[in-house]
């Protein structure tokens, strides 16, 4: 019983590393068909995020309030990398439309970027550079209608534009100065500490579970209800989804489809930061944290079935208990009297590495008698 | 029009033969020892290159898993060299066997003893595996990003497989080949380096000529069928199950034959053949050498890894940079690729743009008329 | 049966999560027979040509062609049987020119073996000369296919219908974007193919439907309405209800 409780917990925790990370790439690649190769940056993009507020938290002006750190560092993961995907999606993706391969490489060169970025850049300029952008954008949707109409509104632009370069350029003199750490560029590892009340151990039904794996499914739990929530209780979410069924249709219905492209892009990169802050708290953050994630994201969404939610969540708990299964040699404890071939093998797939290998395979052993995945889109557009 | 035009091309491919062959040639008295080995190791890429131009270019297929079969075939190359010259160490076995405590030799290793087995293993294994997975795949239909997706997850499991597998491959430190012998003479010599060199020219030139056999009439028109519209041709009688997975094991086979010549020409053979990001750049060099065209495979990929090279020596830290905007760059302005635009109407309008005037297409009838009329 | 009865469709029905596109079709068809189907959107007529090429496998019922079963057979298979298709819009290979689009249709054996190694055999060539002459490319035997115009793409996809020769092939919408001259050429070519083929022709165009002088079957939610020649049908009161309209609206 008590195994059990304890796989079903491993599995469940590995699983909502995975959900959540995965999240962001099933909406994206779900409602869009976008395949964002540079989810596992934005990923990163989110953990760095948590590293950075962290560090401001222990100033002593916001000393008293450190122990939230972690709180605000999700929402702020999610508006820092969900601008990054937003301005991706303003620049690169939007020509991209329609071709899945042709997004699929350019954003592995965003990612690239993006890794170099964090390890050439100091982190104060990257902060000073993110605030800039989140202005500039945020700044311009202030306007009242009439500005947007006159003839003067690209004075107002330019205004907005100054105030937000201004703004960056003051956050990252005053990050660089007050904490040396950021001031350089530094291409190693660093670590998320979790504040005191988050570490140790809690118990619950006779077993000690750690309470950052539980903080995670915590984040995990409250990211898929929101989402399901948005997608399909908000007015917005209704229009998400008309541009997926019918994009000219929902165009002709007077649904800005350029908003909501923007829109979707924008939440399935946030998404992604607030993994970020997840798997912060696991190990620790490098440039390279995005990359380990991403094929196994993908894994979930294939397994899942492309564009469903359900599927999605049912997908990353099988592989998670799965991986839990195999990874930890728990069979054997199951049963330890079985035969010595089978022990054998299953000693040899017992590493976390070899759960992978096993676990792909079993994938596409399962993709051998349903291609679609678990819940597969049905009807006769599927074809096309 | 169309016959100038045509003309042009020929002249302009014609023109880049001339000038490869010409460095390949000269390459050897030109060049110090360490830049040959270089050229030598980016030639042997582009084998592996115009593999993904078959599969990408003209099927469709955008593989991310290449560089399984690329390893394989260098474990295969690299086997024989160790095992054929394991004599001085213990149980008459490569060296690293006894660090893990193994005395017997694995029994898949007892077939590479013969330099025939090896050079025919080379292609065929990664050729045969290819294959495999490829059937499985298209049997169910999956294709375009999923397609990908798929190539990239058995990446990663190979990956994991190899990096594993210590008392069998030497795991995660690979095997290494240049401090072995062939032909009484060490395989990281410089003699032996410049016979290698020749081979990857003159194998670089026989791949060409394989892949455009393969590409011209019908068998290549099937496949450029394949890449534009599948069940059309599968409603004309044919099945794309079995030219794909045709296509795919070749593209396996000279990635195998592509990885052997680099292994040699490296010193190394090892796990990290089949990380990620180098799968991934094989098709950046025929995206920017130009997808479908071949040439242009070979091109990108001696170039753009010449340019790494070259550039990662001066600045080290902008290469990514440089690479990722590469990616960008090709998809969103370039989709053609440099020999595609070449090709195309690109250099006209470019000259157009610097105001050279473009000479307006008319019909040759009217052309004709216009003639009778003064 | 019937022993001139080419193909046979028997109580099919398709649903797709829940919605019956066709609803016990039956429908037989003789050797050399012209059949005209035609029925408003959504009737099924798609659903109806996807289901005997194979792409969707019918929830129950029987397709019998020339004494087989074509249930559960690939789609490549269903072609090689002799069963040919057009599609909606011209699915022509674009990049290919139109004589390679036209080896492609007329090669025989259609392996990888027989493509790679031998060259194209002389009658099949010469058939390709005929079908060019027939739909009148043969000044762009080297154009590339995307170079067309619409109603050249139109006929160089039914050239590569006939060419596969097909004993029935499927035609849908052969005239929609084309102009009235060529639409009076294509009800001539699709005539001059029956007898010897056996032709559905499935579109809405009604006096293109007239001129193939045809029985027609109206398909009408998923099933057939009403069997008949031209006259009969444009009598027949449901078919009147559900389609065609009554002539005072």
């Amino acid at each position: 019983m008590e195994l059990l409780l304890d796989i079903l917990f491993n599995g469940v925790a590995i699983g909502s590393v995975l959900l959540v990370a995965a999240l962001g790439l099933a909406i994206v690649f779900g409602l869009m068909g976008v395949i964002n190769l540079a989810h596992g940056e934005l990923m990163m993009v989110g953990a760095y995020t948590t590293y950075v507020t962290q560090l401001v938290f222990k100033l002593p002006l916001l000393k008293p309030y450190y122990n939230s750190y972690l709180i605000i560092s999700i929402f702020l993961a999610f508006i820092v990398s969900g601008v990054v995907g937003i301005i991706l999606e303003k620049t690169i993706i939007r020509k991209l439309y329609g071709s899945p391969l042709e997004t699929l490489l350019a954003t592995w060169g965003v990612s690239l970027i993006l890794q170099q970025f964090v390890r050439s850049v100091p982190l104060a300029y990257g902060a000073g550079l993110i605030i800039s952008l989140v202005l500039a954008l945020f700044i311009p949707t202030l306007f009242p209608l009439k500005i947007k109409d006159s003839i003067n509104v690209k004075y107002y632009n330019l205004s907005a534009w100054i105030i937000s370069a201004f703004s960056g350029v003051l956050t990252a003199s005053w990050i660089s100065s007050s904490i040396s750490r950021l001031s350089r560029p530094d291409s190693r590892n660093v670590d998320v500490t979790a504040p005191a009340w988050m570490r140790g151990q809690i118990e619950i039904l006779g077993t000690n579970f750690p309470k950052t794996r539980l903080i995670i499914i915590l984040i995990t739990l409250i990211s898929v209800i929101a989402i399901t929530l948005f997608l399909n209780q908000s007015a917005w979410g209704l229009r998400i989804r008309a541009v997926t069924q019918n994009r000219q249709m929902s165009d002709c219905l007077g649904i800005s489809t350029e908003k909501v492209d923007i829109l979707t892009f924008g939440i399935g990169s946030g998404l992604a930061g607030v993994a970020g802050v997840a798997v912060s708290l696991l190990g620790s953050v490098g440039p390279n944290v995005g990359g380990n994630y991403i094929v196994g994201c993908f894994m979930v969404v294939v397994l899942g079935g492309v564009g469903n939610l359900l599927g999605t969540i049912i997908a990353s708990f099988g592989i998670g208990i799965m991986t839990d299964l195999i990874g930890a040699g728990r069979l054997l404890t199951i049963w330890p009297q079985m035969p010595l071939p089978l022990a054998t093998t299953i000693d040899f797939f017992a590493t976390t590495s070899m759960a992978r290998v096993m676990i792909f395979t079993l994938i596409v052993i399962f993709l051998q008698f349903k291609p679609t995945g678990l819940f597969p889109q049905k009807g006769r557009m599927v074809e096309n | 029009m169309s016959l100038n035009r045509l003309n042009l091309n020929k002249i302009t491919t014609l023109s880049i033969w001339i000038i490869l062959i010409a460095v390949i040639i000269a390459a050897p008295t030109i060049l110090p020892v360490f830049r040959l080995n270089l050229l030598g190791r980016y030639l042997s890429l582009a084998i592996v290159a115009l593999g993904v131009d078959l599969i990408w270019g003209f099927t469709g297929l955008l593989s991310l898993g290449q560089g399984i079969f690329f390893a394989l075939g260098g474990y295969c190359a690299a086997m024989y060299l160790q095992i054929t010259s394991s004599s001085e160490f213990p149980n008459n076995i490569p060296e690293f066997f006894a660090l893990y405590g193994v005395n017997n030799l694995p029994f898949f290793w007892e077939p590479f003893k013969s330099p025939l087995f090896t050079l025919i293993a080379i292609w065929l294994v990664p050729a045969l595996i290819a294959g495999m997975l490829g059937f499985l795949v298209f049997r169910n239909r999956i294709k375009g990003v999923y397609f990908s997706i798929l190539t990239q997850a058995a990446l990663l499991v190979f990956f994991n497989l190899f990096n594993g597998q210590q008392k069998l491959i030497n795991g995660t430190n690979g095997l290494k080949t240049d401090v072995t012998q062939l032909f009484g003479q060490m395989v990281g010599s410089e003699s032996i380096q410049r016979l290698f060199f020749w081979i990857t020219a003159i194998l670089v030139i026989a791949a060409w000529f394989f892949s455009k056999w393969v590409v011209k009439g019908r068998f290549g028109n099937i496949l450029i069928g394949i890449r534009d519209d599948e069940p059309r041709v599968r409603f004309t009688g044919y099945n794309p199950v079995i030219f794909k997975t045709i296509i795919f094991s070749i593209a396996g086979g000279l990635a195998g034959i592509s990885g052997a010549l680099y292994t040699v020409q490296s010193g190394i053979v090892s796990p990290q053949f089949m990380t990620v990001p180098f799968s991934i750049e094989m098709v950046i060099w025929v995206a920017v050498g130009g997808r479908g065209t071949l040439l242009g495979a070979i091109l990108g990929a001696v170039f753009i890894n010449y340019a790494k090279s070259l550039v990662s020596e001066a600045l080290p830290a902008s290469w990514m940079f440089i690479q990722g905007g590469l990616f960008i760059l090709v998809v969103t302005a370039l989709p053609e690729g440099v020999l595609g635009w070449m090709k195309g109407d690109g250099p006209r309008n470019l000259l157009q743009r610097f105001g050279f005037k473009r000479k307006i297409e008319t019909y040759p009838s009217l052309e004709v008329n216009n003639k009778e009329e003064n | 049966m019937n022993n001139k009865s080419l193909l046979n469709l028997i109580d099919i029905t398709v649903s797709f999560e829940g919605f019956l596109a066709l609803n016990k079709l039956n429908l037989n068809l003789l050797k050399g027979e012209l059949r005209a189907v035609i029925g408003p959107n959504g009737a099924g007529k798609t659903t109806f040509l996807d289901v005997i090429t194979g792409k969707v496998k019918p929830t129950k019922g029987e397709v019998i062609f020339k004494g087989k079963s074509l249930i559960g057979r690939k789609e490549h298979k269903i072609a090689r049987l002799g069963v040919g298709r057009k599609f909606q819009s011209p699915r022509i290979f674009e990049n290919l020119t139109v004589k390679e689009n036209l080896e492609i249709s007329v090669t025989t054996p259609k392996s990888p073996l027989n493509l790679i190694n031998k060259k194209i055999k002389n009658d099949q060539l010469d058939e390709i000369e005929r079908l060019m002459k027939i739909v009148n490319l043969s000044q762009r035997v080297n154009s590339k296919a995307g170079s067309l115009s619409h109603g050249q793409k139109q006929w160089l996809e039914i050239a590569m219908l006939v060419g596969q020769k097909p004993d029935l092939m499927l035609v849908d919408e052969p005239v929609a974007g084309l102009t009235d001259e060529e639409t009076d050429l294509t009800a001539d070519l699709l005539k001059s193919l029956s007898g010897e083929n056996t032709v559905v022709v499935i579109d809405h165009d009604m006096e293109f439907i007239r001129r193939l002088e045809s029985n027609v079957s109206v398909l009408n939610q998923g099933t057939v309405l009403c069997e008949g020649t031209m006259e009969t049908i444009q009598k027949d009161k449901k078919v009147i209800d559900v389609y065609l309209g009554r002539p005072e609206d």
